[in-house]
């Protein structure tokens, strides 16, 4: 009991720590870090949970992660069953009432737009469906616009000290990236209609957005690794109709892709997915400049 | 405004003609004019008239679009509530998830008689799977949040010879402030670093011998925790429990206050993006009262031996996991280790009354410092394949048992059960993970619990995940 009460002490007088004025955001994965950033500028200490080259699918409630979500104000993430894997476990242990489920401190992006291939009905022998439809929302644009206007609000609930900021910084986002995405859909209309095979299905709001045909995945089933017998069957169905390229994101292995590439002599492209993914995507404009880019160069 | 504007356009227009015309030809232009200005305005009224017969048209047509859009949404928030069945009697159901286990295992010695020589029998179910097919235990987990305050946890464990075992069941709050958490009922210690996984999540079927040893396999504890995690970059988590200490080494004294208690500090970090790690030091103490467990004399009789005093482990743990660019999909690598100290003070009493009978109740000091730890790691080197390794040992370290030492009465003959013997075993795995959801297992094991006996054990087993989506803890 005597030691107890001495741990009691140690960490109470420990916790007293030194006030922080700025936000503390806790962000999943590296585009909303960056649009988290955008939003708040300097007046908030953004953390990325996880980089370009995780697998989002696959990230460990890392002892980091915990620590991290211990002191954060606000957590921003995909939601839609992305994180399922591990962050409820951070949530739990990390002992920050604020970020809960139902707080003001947690903040889901899925929730603002209109998901795409929701499953009428879910089943494991799908491979890894998400109930809630594919959480990879980041790759059309127009969703960042939606996003960005509600976090900003919810930036400004949350430290309303500086709310004017947050709604004038995210006004200001917004012109620039409404001009960006004029700009793009300009830029991208050789892909129009291009036929792609992709790793995984996590360029469907990219295609959707910039009218790109997906005609097969590398992967059998979501979330499966590949077989060489799913390849053998794709590389068929690529004889019989064509695609023009093989689309895999930065954290995709790249074996069956350059694999399927050489067979069915089609360039590989590589995309970096989200920020931080390739070194032109610096930042949420650069992952869009970068992506069109590199798609307009095989369209062609 | 419209009007005028043409007006003046008409004028510039007969004003650009040749400017050389005679007079007659000027009236005659006048006169042109005069009817072009009327036909002009003619033509204007009936744009006018069709300019807002068209805005009426157009105001129609935009509040049906809206109506289509209130439709639109209608329709869409039908299909979502589908979807989520929100508004049904179920919408509330908490998290339910399924575990599947069971092995097929060959084993050189007979698993019923096992033990481990040299160390106080733990009580718990330590033993190796039955001979041949064995089904596993089949996890019942059911988790939700409670309300803003509290989240609820229970597993049950279905036991394949009949009858529920109640694995963990407990509150958890989430609303305490400054970076507590306090959870109440029956929980997984958090000393160590495997104690807190469940078993249909560990890297080998079975518990390392320090743990099948000293704390029966796995340490439930029915009682409080109260963690707090620091608000560092660098992971520090404190924690203290409080229980009823009815688990070994503890043991069910029915007698009021706190039975045992454990104090538990972790750090953990990462070291760039491919390194993540967390190490700990833990301690238990608890104070067991007629601990009891049943051996054979020399002369092969029934003894009933028990142990009151107090029992005290150490725990270090550590664990550094690597995954380049922390991406595990396709390889990743986990090391493991963990060091036990397990003390134990107290008089130790023999009773052979109900066997030979030959000295009957007889009472002695016991002293006992042994230590105890195991190495793994675990290689994930295709993405659904993984090859692990471990190294347990315990060292019977310095057992003084008072009776046997006295020479008046039991000799350490009597006490086969804590001869002297520093049991080692070595393990290789090699699993297939065709999803998270599904695990084949192929387990051997050289097992030297037993003094002079070593067990060969071949292993075959299943673990499959049904349900929810449950998180694994680092």
């Amino acid at each position: 009991m005597h030691t107890f009460r001495i741990v009691l002490i140690l960490a109470l007088s420990l916790s007293a720590g030194p006030a922080f004025t700025a936000l503390n955001i806790f962000t999943c994965t590296p585009e909303w870090g960056a649009l988290s950033k955008e939003l708040a500028g300097d007046k908030a200490n953004v953390y990325i949970a996880t980089n370009a080259l995780q697998d989002p699918h696959h990230v460990e409630a890392r002892p980091s992660l915990i620590a991290r979500a211990r002191s954060a104000d606000l957590v921003v993430c995909t939601g839609a069953q992305l994180e399922i894997g591990w962050l409820p476990l951070v949530m739990t242990q990390a002992g920050n009432s604020k970020i809960q489920v139902g707080q003001p401190g947690y903040f889901e992006a899925s929730r603002l737009v209109n998901m795409l291939e929701v499953p009428s009905s879910v089943d494991r022998s799908q491979g890894d469906v998400h109930p809630g439809g594919n959480p990879h929302i980041h790759l059309d644009p127009r969703n960042i616009s939606k996003i960005a206007s509600a976090l900003a609000e919810r930036m400004a609930q949350l430290d309303s000290a500086d709310a004017d900021g947050y709604r004038g910084r995210a006004q200001k986002f917004l012109e620039r990236w409404q001009q960006a995405i004029t700009r793009w859909e300009k830029e991208a209309a050789p892909v129009k209609g291009m036929k792609v095979v992709v790793y995984h299905k996590n360029m469907t709001y990219l295609d959707a957005w910039l009218g790109i045909r997906e005609v097969g995945e590398i992967e059998p089933k979501p979330g499966l690794p590949p077989t060489t017998a799913h390849l053998s069957e794709l590389l068929g169905r690529l004889e019989k109709e064509p695609a023009k390229a093989v689309v895999r994101a930065a954290y995709n292995e790249p074996r069956a892709v350059e694999w399927l590439s050489q067979q069915a002599r089609i360039p590989a492209v590589m995309l970096p997915f989200t920020v931080g993914g390739t070194d032109k995507a610096k930042d949420l404009f650069g992952l869009f400049d970068d992506t069109i880019e590199r798609l307009v160069a095989v369209a062609k | 405004m419209f009007k005028s504007q043409l007006i003046a356009a008409a004028v510039v227009l007969a004003f650009a003609h040749p400017a050389r015309a005679q007079e007659s030809e000027l009236s005659k232009i006048r006169e042109e004019i005069k009817q072009l200005k009327e036909g002009y305005e003619k033509r204007i009224q009936t744009l006018e008239q069709r300019l807002s017969e068209a805005e009426a048209k157009a105001g129609k047509a935009e509040s049906a679009a809206t109506n289509a859009e209130q439709n639109a949404a209608r329709a869409e928030s039908a299909t979502a509530a589908a979807v989520s069945a929100r508004n049904g009697e179920n919408a509330f159901n908490p998290a339910v998830s399924l575990i599947l286990q069971g092995t097929y295992a060959r084993d050189s010695q007979d698993p019923n008689t096992y033990h481990i020589t040299g160390f106080f029998p733990s009580g718990g179910d330590v033993g190796p799977p039955k001979r041949s097919f064995g089904l596993g235990e089949t996890e019942l987990n059911v988790t939700a949040n409670i309300d803003p305050y509290f989240r609820g946890v229970a597993i049950a464990s279905l036991a394949p010879e009949g009858g529920v075992n109640v694995e963990e069941a407990y509150f958890q709050t989430l609303a305490l402030p400054k970076g507590f958490t306090l959870k109440g009922g029956r929980f997984f210690s958090g000393i160590g670093y495997q104690n807190e996984i469940h078993q249909h999540a560990w890297d080998f079927q079975d518990a390392p011998l320090p743990y099948k040893a000293f704390l029966g396999g796995q340490l439930k504890q029915d009682g409080v925790q109260l963690k707090w995690v620091a608000p560092t970059d660098l992971l520090v988590e404190l924690g203290a429990e409080l229980s009823s200490g009815d688990q070994f080494p503890g043991n069910d004294r029915n007698k009021n206050g706190v039975g045992g208690s454990a104090l538990l500090a972790h750090v953990g970090g990462d070291i760039g993006d491919s390194y993540a790690w967390r190490s700990g030091v833990s301690y238990l103490t608890t104070s067991p009262n007629d601990r009891s467990y049943q051996d054979i004399d020399s002369l092969g009789g029934a003894v009933s031996n028990s142990f009151s005093g107090r029992a005290r482990i150490w725990v270090a743990d550590g664990i550094l996991k690597w995954a380049p660019h922390g991406n595990s999909r396709q390889n990743n690598f986990k090391l493991q280790g963990e060091y036990f100290r397990f003390t134990q003070d107290g008089t130790l009493t023999y009773n052979d009354a109900a066997g030979s009978g030959r000295f009957g109740s007889v009472t002695g000091p016991l002293n006992a410092t042994q230590t105890g730890w195991y190495g793994q790691g675990v290689w994930q080197f295709a993405p659904t394949w993984r090859i692990g390794y471990r190294y347990d040992r315990l060292n019977y370290g310095s057992l003084n048992n008072g009776i046997v030492t006295s020479g008046i009465g039991p000799g350490a003959a009597d006490f086969p059960l804590l001869l002297s013997h520093s049991p080692t075993r070595n393990t290789v795995m090699l699993d297939w993970n065709p999803t998270e959801f599904s695990r084949l297992r192929l387990q051997l094991a050289q097992d030297k619990s037993r003094l002079g006996l070593t067990d060969n054990q071949v292993l075959l087993q299943y673990v499959y995940s049904l349900g929810a989506h449950g998180a694994h803890k680092f």
